[in-house]
């Protein structure tokens, strides 16, 4: 999303913006820093040519209805409604669960990858490598395997425990990745070709180096998925929250440029998108949490083979009486406030996706700069690529992760239990004893004791 | 250790340190004519060392005064390594405590030495706060990993004193700040003229990161299972390096592979014979002494590591019955072996056939980047990841084979998040695990007498 605030913050009626081919204000900057930055570039980076810029992808059919206004309307007109149409198609999945969640979120990874894939392409010229594509898709499907093999195990224990291949597959689950891995590790030292050692080592690190973004975050966000849909659904609003607001802001207050690498973004739209936001989230967790349907985690039901989100909601999705303190009482006139507890962590949230979430835009920013490209790819009109709308994301989905592994869930029961059914006898007898004198001195144990005996 | 291979393969083999380096300078300009003119050319070549520039000590010089050229570099790669065999033989001797901060120290040097080619290749020495963004990541990283291992093997001390307690409950999330604090000043620090170059860096950093730190605490986590998983594994890595080389020396004819081509077939081969004869008997050694066997553990009273424990059963020994067909080549009925020498046949084996690929790697990554070796570290022998570059498939795949068919779960781990949960599942757990127990019989009928 961090096109949609490039526009905010200028005079719009700048005479490069009436050019119909760029629907970014973006392309002005990257001309101006062309020019400039030829000489240097010239030396530095004079191997990497630029990647041609693909054509404008609008259909057909919203070009005939938007064929008489003025260019520049129209664009804002394709912007918006891709925008809309974007938001629709959240909500849509959104109701169609857990399932469709996570495809989509394993097509999504997929474009990415292949978006900043072919991107290595373009730059290095190396669609002649032999091997090469083979081998990028090839990793690709190691490490999704590998993720989603621990994702099924840990979910999906009773399944798996009794399908005997599964069960196979999944305790040699470490050591099958590996070997996977291992061989393309191998086919990638074989194909190593006299004239492109160079080339085809910069492109093993980009794979790499993709991989470790694109996938590795799409694992975090479908793990957030199960510990409830609110854990997805909350944080990507704020981040599309917070690029609307701040490109609103920006529009109509801008006027102090916020950093060189996006001169189109202004400490006003940034300020304003992080207290809109803040509230956004507030509001937008408080209408969440009263349905179980977002709240639970998500569980597999092993009697009908599908997922289900039941369970008694956890205090955070609880009202609770909050006494405000004296200041904020004195402003607002209420002794006491009822709320949500994740409606305070929603702050957290809210607050990490406008502060920090634009760093992941300006990476994205930088990154499309220095190899000079305008979009990752032409997916979306209007828009760019599918790259370009989740650059923000992905910091978002690791801090949500890390912040329900600090914060919020103890370890999963049944996975401790699994772990425990897996040690030897001798070391559970000795846990056994450990949590007996541990639960005796809580004064857990001694009614039941009794009730057992 | 590829530098050693790579002088075997052949009677007629100009096998002169000079006419080596030579012939690899040589080898770099064949391919270097055809490379440049495909590959971009925003990567000038990293100044090559001269064949002769090795930081041989001036007295290993004086000594070795009398011996024509080749005899002197046989020489110096010999002492050498002997010097290093023993030195590995030393930090064994002292303890656990002593070889982890050996990883560590060879960790950041072999850091060091990636990164360092990094900058000459991109003449990036100019580009602003890099140096220290690259070390900040090391520390970072190291930081995670280090924490996450402290707090598995460590928990009864950390659970004692009151900031480790917090620092280990909120590990990951500092160590994630920590991270993005690092992130954020890379974005920060992008400037005009250099986009593509910090981005180059930043994925450079990453890939050694990568590359380098997991594997060395994959180490230290074998090491952790017990020292004798940590010694096999190298020793098994280096003693394939000496056979092949020895045996392509002596025997090699059919070059192995066009990215090395002084390797040999025959060197392949009967490096991996006898790697697997040597990992064999190196087990059954080591497998006899409590020292190397058992698990490291923190001794709470001593705050010391100790290694005591009552072997498992794989370090016991047992009787095996020969298959018929060995039966009567060998007459033995039966053979008593440690189990873990059949490990050790694995290990070997890997350690034979697919550890050489990490030095094809790196071969490939230095003729890449028309560099000779990663650094002048050791005389006559490179940079230190030259002689590591074997060993970190090695480590990897021992910590996999560890984890899938030797190791369950670390019951300490598992009582540390037991008494993490809520009571209400403390006590679910207690009693499944209960009737568990007393199904296996390992409880009296009865209820236990705890109070």
């Amino acid at each position: 999303m961090a096109e949609l605030r490039h526009r905010g913050g200028k005079d719009t009626d700048s005479p490069l913006q009436q050019q119909p081919s760029e629907d970014k204000g973006s392309d002005s900057e990257l001309k101006v820093e062309k020019d400039a930055s030829s000489d240097s570039e010239a030396k530095v980076d004079s191997g990497v040519p630029e990647v041609p810029v693909p054509a404008d992808d609008t259909p057909e059919v919203l070009n005939k209805a938007l064929s008489g206004l003025s260019s520049r309307w129209r664009n804002w007109w394709v912007r918006g409604i891709l925008t809309l149409a974007m938001i629709s198609f959240f909500f849509l999945i959104i109701y169609l669960g857990p399932m469709v969640l996570m495809m989509i979120v394993l097509i999504v990874q997929i474009k990415c990858f292949q978006e900043i894939i072919t991107i290595g392409y373009s730059v290095y010229h190396s669609y002649h490598l032999p091997w090469f594509r083979t081998l990028s898709w090839y990793f690709l499907l190691c490490v999704n395997y590998f993720f989603y093999g621990e994702t099924v195990t840990d979910s999906f224990f009773t399944l798996v425990q009794r399908e005997e291949p599964l069960r196979i597959l999944s305790k040699y689950h470490r050591f099958i990745s590996f070997a996977l891995y291992l061989m393309g590790f191998c086919m990638f030292v074989l194909s190593l070709v006299k004239k492109h050692y160079r080339l085809q080592f910069y492109m093993f690190g980009w794979t790499h180096v993709t991989l470790l973004i694109v996938v590795t975050q799409s694992h975090l966000i479908i793990h957030n998925l199960f510990e409830g849909m609110i854990w997805f659904i909350v944080p990507i609003s704020c981040v599309i929250c917070n690029d609307i607001m701040a490109y609103m802001f920006g529009f109509f207050f801008g006027r102090t440029p916020l950093i060189k690498l996006s001169p189109k973004k202004t400490w006003e739209g940034f300020i304003g998108g992080l207290f809109s936001t803040i509230v956004f989230g507030i509001m937008f967790s408080y209408l969440l949490a009263g349905y179980r349907y977002f709240v639970c985690p998500v569980e597999f039901n092993n009697d009908s083979n599908s997922f289900q989100v039941y369970c008694e909601p956890s205090e955070l999705f609880q009202l609770q009486v909050y006494t405000l303190p004296a200041i904020l009482e004195s402003f607002t006139g209420w002794s006491t406030v009822r709320l949500y507890p994740f409606q305070i962590h929603s702050i957290a949230l809210s607050s990490f996706a406008s502060i920090v979430g634009p760093f992941g835009g300006f990476f994205a920013s930088g990154f499309k700069r220095a190899f000079k490209i305008k979009d990752f790819a032409n997916t979306i009109p209007g828009h760019g690529g599918i790259m370009d709308r989740f650059d923000c994301q992905y910091l978002m989905a690791t801090f949500v992760n890390v912040y329900i592994a600090s914060f919020i869930r103890g370890p999963n029961p049944s996975k401790v239990i699994q772990q425990l059914l897996a040690l030897r006898v001798d070391q559970q007898l000795y846990i056994f004893n450990s949590l007996k004198a541990h639960l005796t001195e809580k004064g857990l144990l001694a009614a039941l004791e009794d009730a057992v005996a | 250790m590829t530098g050693l291979r790579k002088r075997g393969g052949g009677t007629e083999n100009i096998s002169d340190k000079e006419a080596d380096g030579d012939d690899r300078l040589g080898l770099q300009g064949d391919t270097e004519g055809e490379c440049d003119g495909d590959s971009k050319a925003d990567t000038p070549d990293v100044p090559l060392s001269t064949a002769d520039s090795y930081n041989t000590p001036q007295y290993l010089n004086k000594a070795l005064a009398g011996l024509p050229p080749r005899w002197k570099n046989y020489w110096i790669r010999g002492v050498l390594s002997v010097a290093m065999i023993s030195g590995f033989f030393l930090i064994i001797y002292m303890g656990p405590v002593t070889l982890i901060l050996v990883v560590m120290t060879v960790q950041i040097k072999c850091f060091q030495e990636i990164i360092t080619i990094g900058y000459r290749v991109y003449h990036s020495y100019e580009l602003p706060w890099f140096r220290t963004l690259s070390w900040y990541f090391l520390i970072c990283v190291n930081y995670f990993f280090y924490g996450e291992t402290v707090a598995d093997y460590f928990g009864a001390l950390v659970q004692r004193e009151e900031p480790l307690q917090f620092l280990s409950r909120y590990h990951r999330f500092i160590s994630f700040a920590l991270y993005l604090a690092g992130f954020c000043m890379f974005v920060l620090s992008l400037v005009k003229k250099h986009y593509r170059l910090q981005f180059y860096m930043f994925a450079w950093t990453h890939v050694t990161l990568l590359i380098v730190v997991t594997q060395s605490h994959l180490v230290i986590q074998n090491l952790f299972e017990g020292m004798i998983w940590f010694i096999v594994p190298i020793s098994i890595v280096i003693c394939n390096d000496i056979m092949a080389y020895l045996f392509g020396f002596f025997f090699g004819r059919t070059p192995l592979i066009k990215l090395s081509p002084k390797k040999t077939w025959e060197g392949f081969i009967g490096g991996f014979f006898a790697t697997v004869v040597f990992g064999f008997i190196l087990a059954y050694l080591l497998s006899q002494f409590q020292y190397f066997v058992c698990p490291v553990g923190l001794n709470s009273e001593t705050n010391g590591f100790t290694v005591e424990c009552e072997p498992s059963d794989m370090f016991v020994m047992q009787e095996y019955t020969l298959p018929a067909v060995v039966q009567n080549i060998v007459t033995w009925k039966t053979v008593t072996m440690y189990p873990f020498q059949i490990h050790s046949v694995f290990l070997s084996s890997f350690g034979s056939l697919i550890g050489p690929f990490g030095g094809f790697f790196a071969s490939g990554f230095k003729r890449a980047f028309k560099i000779k070796d990663f650094a002048d570290t050791i005389p006559g022998h490179g940079g230190i990841m030259d002689r590591f570059d074997c060993q970190y498939l090695m480590a990897t795949f021992t910590h996999v084979y560890i984890a899938s068919f030797i190791r369950g779960p670390n019951p300490s781990k598992v009582l540390q998040q037991l008494l993490m949960l809520q009571p209400e599942q403390q006590l679910g757990i207690f009693h499944t695990l209960h009737s568990h127990l007393r199904a296996r019989g390992m409880l009296p009928p009865a209820a236990a007498p705890a109070e």
